[in-house]
């Protein structure tokens, strides 16, 4: 885990300080609501539906156990004991007051953490692979760079008012878990022909109302360029991004505006005419900011343990466990665990505090002290010995973290949605928790295998809804919540939009439309090997179209 | 159309209704119920008033509706907002006896 240095500490215990006092100068009103929303919000507060909402960052989806107690303390002495895991890999509090926030601003600046840049029109957190570090066939462990451009970007004084947010996602193994092609700069960690590593550079891809996949803008960057490289894009877009419409402010739509090439040669001209001596890594500072993520001294194990075999041939449930949310480390005899936050019928990424800390003392006794959010809004335990895994599973199970569904059918992706969102037109948490206790994890959700559902409660697409392999958007039309559905995305290396079903269902009738979405992909792959996508990929929507609206009489259209 | 005008807190954010005393209240049965648009008008003069004294935020006027013989907000989202997450009848004014009388729906069950 990176530590803060003295600066670190500086600058957020600073931060805190001038939060508490534009707080203060606005319970006593000496500075108006329009004067003070861009300083909340600058700090992650935003208000919501029912109160405010605090976003606090997790730098690249990492936390020890210290800091995760911190977040459940927190829930509880200042919120309602609970706590949402988002797709940005970052959590937050749906309940806290304005009166309290300095307080808990201060009190996550104890453990290395805050709130900075988790809203407004600057370079957001920084996210990158759950698995960063402990999975097997890395390039390169992505959170040194991750690390490096939280540093870079923070309150950087040239992109704090950029025409519109900024994402940033760094991936280092050849399996994008980070959904790069899908940030305003995608990262992927490669090797040159030299062996020297670098990045494969990404720009311009979105979700939101204009879902547009990445296009690589460069086939290597040299590591020590990366800064140089992002300054260029940043500035690029900073300069021409529009600002007269925000829903055509994102570099997305420059992207698109613009054409590849061009915006391509006006980030190289930039990248050429920068001093690019002056944001050079040197090879020492990369290797400085490396050490901190070094990994764990784990002990030489047995890459088999006979404990879990054992348990496996006894226990269906430990061994369906093993099969859905438990993944092979690089280091033989170790485990990468996910417990899952999406139990059946429970609300996708919601944690209690409870559970938190269950987590963190898993993480302390099992993990070496390492826990991961995922985008998908689960919590991994990276480093455990495949010998402690079935008591590991005892706690996660008893805490209700051991539903065995990680990348399966009720593993769903959903933002808040209409029941906590401002912003919201429709209910996510309730199709979602429908939807998992539809398909359950039984026999079914097994035989139905990896599929992946994404939910948005608007437009904004905070659920990924375009790049989910089942995706739902939530709309509202005259009053009443309508759903529309899309087929075939992905957020992986190989990413694509969704395409339209055609006409949205109605509430009653959004679970039996994606049953018969689910139905046609059982009836038309071509083997029980072949996934939802590979199937949609290889028949395209036809067969599903006709499922949905020539035999569905439940439809609204 | 009947209405009643909501804001947010300014402290602490939490959902309040302004009632006839022209005071703002987290319980919406103690919301004053505009029946008019002098009614409506005036509520909303002195709502701007509170938040020109800085004790709330960004307040507005809803649209009431009668729904099984109960009055409540006639939009999904201002039912939501004044009565909590339709996941969690554990929390917001639903958990308190401030929410309407008839909550949405909470199941998406028809």
């Amino acid at each position: 885990m990176y530590r803060y240095d003295e600066f670190d500490a500086a600058f957020v215990a600073a931060r805190v300080d001038q939060f508490r006092d534009q707080v203060a100068r606005r319970l006593a009103g000496e500075i108006t609501e329009d004067e003070f929303r861009p300083h909340r919000l600058m700090n992650g507060l935003y208000l919501q539906l029912h109160a405010y909402m605090l976003r606090v960052a997790i730098p690249y989806g990492a936390l020890n156990s210290a800091q995760m107690r911190k977040l459940a303390d927190i829930s509880r002495a200042y919120d309602r004991g609970y706590g949402h895991f988002t797709t940005r890999q970052n959590i937050q509090y749906n309940w806290p007051a304005l009166k309290d926030t300095p307080d808990i601003l201060a009190e996550l600046a104890s453990v290395s953490m805050h709130a900075i840049q988790t809203s407004g029109n600057c370079i957001r957190n920084v996210t990158s692979d759950q698995f960063a570090g402990a999975i097997a066939g890395e390039v390169a462990d992505p959170r040194p760079y991750a690390e490096i451009l939280r540093q870079w970007s923070s309150q950087h004084p040239e992109f704090s008012f950029l025409p519109r947010k900024f994402k940033i996602a760094v991936n280092g193994a050849p399996h994008d878990r980070a959904a790069i092609r899908v940030h305003d700069i995608g990262l992927q960690v490669v090797r040159n022909e030299r062996g020297e590593l670098g990045f494969e550079v990404y720009v311009g891809g979105g979700l939101g109302r204009t879902p547009i996949i990445a296009k690589k803008v460069r086939d290597f960057l040299p590591e020590r360029d990366l800064l140089n490289y992002c300054e260029a894009v940043l500035r690029v877009y900073n300069l021409e991004g529009r600002r007269d419409n925000k829903y055509k402010a994102r570099i997305k739509i420059l992207l698109h505006e613009k054409g590849l090439e061009a915006l391509r040669a006006a980030v190289e001209a930039e990248f050429a005419a920068l001093d690019r001596e002056a944001l050079a890594l040197p090879a020492a500072e990369i290797a400085r900011i490396a050490g901190f993520f070094a990994p764990p001294e784990l002990p030489q194990r047995p890459a088999e343990s006979a404990r879990v075999t054992q348990r496996r041939g006894r226990d269906a449930r430990f061994d369906a466990f093993l099969r859905t949310n438990v993944v092979a480390h690089k280091q033989p005899g170790y485990v990468i665990v996910t417990a899952s936050l999406k139990p059946i019928g429970g609300a996708p990424g919601d944690a209690s505090a409870d559970q938190m800390d269950a987590v963190a003392d898993l993480a302390e006794s099992y993990s070496s002290d390492e826990i991961r959010v995922s985008h998908e809004q689960n919590l991994i335990l990276p480093h455990v010995a495949l010998d402690d895994l079935p008591a590991v599973y005892d706690r996660l199970a008893a805490m209700e973290l051991a539903t065995a569904n990680v990348g399966a059918i009720s593993d769903i992706i959903a933002c808040p949605g209409l029941d906590y969102c401002a912003l919201a037109t429709a209910r996510s948490i309730p199709v979602a928790q429908r939807l998992s206790q539809h398909f359950g994890e039984g026999a079914r959700a097994g035989d139905i295998g990896p599929l992946k559902i994404k939910i948005s409660g608007c437009i904004n697409a905070c659920g990924h809804h375009h790049v989910g392999h089942i995706g739902i958007l939530g709309l509202e039309r005259s009053g009443v919540e309508t759903y529309q559905i899309t087929l075939g995305g992905s957020a992986d290396e190989k990413a694509s939009v969704g395409q339209l079903t055609g006409p949205g269902f109605g509430a009653e009738d959004i679970v039996d439309a994606v049953d018969i979405v689910v139905e046609a992909y059982r009836s038309l792959r071509a083997s029980k090997e072949e996934t939802f996508l590979e199937t949609y990929r290889r028949v395209g929507m036809a067969p599903f179209k006709e499922a949905l609206y020539e035999r569905n009489a439940g439809s609204d259209i | 159309m009947d209405g009643m005008v909501t804001a947010n807190r300014l402290s602490d954010g939490v959902v309040v209704f302004l009632d006839a005393a022209g005071a703002w209240s987290e319980d919406f049965h103690r919301g004053a119920v505009l029946a008019d648009e002098a009614a409506k008008a005036a509520a909303l003069q002195t709502a701007a008033a509170t938040e020109r004294a800085n004790l709330v935020v960004g307040s507005y006027w809803i649209a009431l509706e009668t729904r099984g013989g109960h009055l409540a907000p006639k939009e999904l989202r201002e039912a939501i907002r004044a009565s909590g997450p339709t996941n969690r009848r554990d929390l917001g004014k639903q958990a308190l006896g401030q929410a309407p009388d008839v909550l949405p729906r909470a199941s998406l069950e028809s």
